[in-house]
């Protein structure tokens, strides 16, 4: 026996509800979702991205975040021994950072090793010259550098390769505000020209 | 006129990276094209499209530079934000397939730069096929954080 319209209809909103619900339930999910390491459990659900750090600069000198206090964080984990990943995301810092012109100013970008072993400040130095004189890499000793990434979530596995190594690593960039808080993240996909759109309208707004 | 066939001959070595560059057998090789190596790294990194215009399956098998000890195929695998680069021994290539090596995906790692990388320079870089005789390009060399041929555009 058919049933009467009314019921039919809802049912029919009541499963479009659910449907609707479970979609937006599966879509949080994924938001929430740690950009980095899948060992770190998050149990609040918010973003716990960065906080205190300390590391060796370039010049051999000690920083923490409290050093960067003020400028905007551009940040992003890799090592100098990565010959295709870390130059196009290091290329695409540059590029973004010409494309926002004055603005960059108020930019500090960070190249974090995560192969403190064989990336010295003098090593450091030279490579990221290479990309943007603007462009600071930090190192530190092994116990450093591991709590930076932890830190900032980033996750990082040395990985043997014939009679060397290379290191598989997170491939998220950061954008960290002035009080040195989580802003942003971006895909190494995503390429300068949306970069510097979007770090460029925030600038503005702030 | 001489300043037109200047323009002209300047226009033609503009276009000489988009045409095809060695052409033995089946296998075309495009738009070879190398980063400059950054600072003191004693690696580098070089980018091609192989193109199997022949009824017959080849696999690229190795690569070779006059200006690194050794040059490896490698490519990455990104799953949950985390890059992985491994290495791999060979690379099939089925007729009528073009397979692209780009940044972020396949690519050929020079290993042991005999001196480094410079951008605006041509180095030599021979790949080796299992059927095929191997070939030999010349690669120019744009800059370190390039993403494509110094014709293209970077994103």
């Amino acid at each position: 026996m058919p049933l009467p319209e009314a019921v039919m209809n809802r049912r029919l909103a009541l499963s479009v509800a659910a449907l609707a619900l479970m979609l937006a339930g599966l879509a949080l999910a994924l938001l929430q979702r740690p950009p980095a390491d899948p060992a770190i459990e998050t149990t609040t659900g918010t973003a716990q991205i960065g906080g205190p750090f300390e590391l060796v600069d370039e010049d051999g000198r000690t920083v923490t975040d409290a050093t960067y206090r003020g400028k905007w964080l551009l940040l992003f984990f890799g090592f100098t021994h990565c010959p295709d990943f870390c130059p196009t995301t290091l290329g695409d810092i540059a590029r973004t950072l010409d494309r926002l012109g004055d603005r960059a100013e108020r930019i500090q970008p960070l190249f974090v090793t995560v192969d403190p072993e064989r990336d010295t400040p003098a090593v450091l130095a030279a490579y990221t010259a290479a990309f943007d004189d603007r462009i600071v890499g930090l190192t530190g000793t092994p116990a450093q550098v591991a709590a930076a990434a932890s830190t900032f979530r980033i996750y990082f596995a040395k990985v043997a390769q014939g009679d060397d190594y290379t290191m598989d690593h997170s491939t998220v960039l950061y954008l960290m505000g002035p009080d040195g808080r989580f802003v942003t993240h971006f895909s190494s996909t995503n390429g300068s020209e949306a970069m510097a759109r979007d770090i460029a309208e925030r600038l503005d707004r702030n | 006129m001489r300043r037109r066939t200047l323009l002209f001959a300047a226009l033609t070595l503009a276009a000489l990276p988009s045409v095809p560059l060695a052409e033995t057998g089946a296998i075309t090789v495009e738009r070879p094209w190398a980063r400059a190596s950054a600072g003191a790294a004693d690696h580098g990194v070089a980018y091609l499209t192989l193109i199997n215009d022949g009824s017959d399956s080849d696999k690229l098998v190795g690569a070779a530079s006059p200006r690194a000890d050794r040059v490896e195929i490698h490519t990455h695998d990104v799953a949950d934000g985390v890059v992985r680069m491994r290495r791999v021994a060979a690379v099939a290539l089925t007729p009528g397939a073009t397979t692209v090596f780009e940044p972020g995906a396949l690519h050929l790692m020079l290993i042991g730069l005999t001196r480094p990388l410079q951008q605006g320079e041509r180095i030599a870089l021979t790949l080796t096929f299992e059927h095929q005789d191997a070939v030999t390009v010349e690669v120019p060399v744009g800059p370190a954080g390039a993403r494509g041929p110094q014709h293209g555009h970077d994103s």
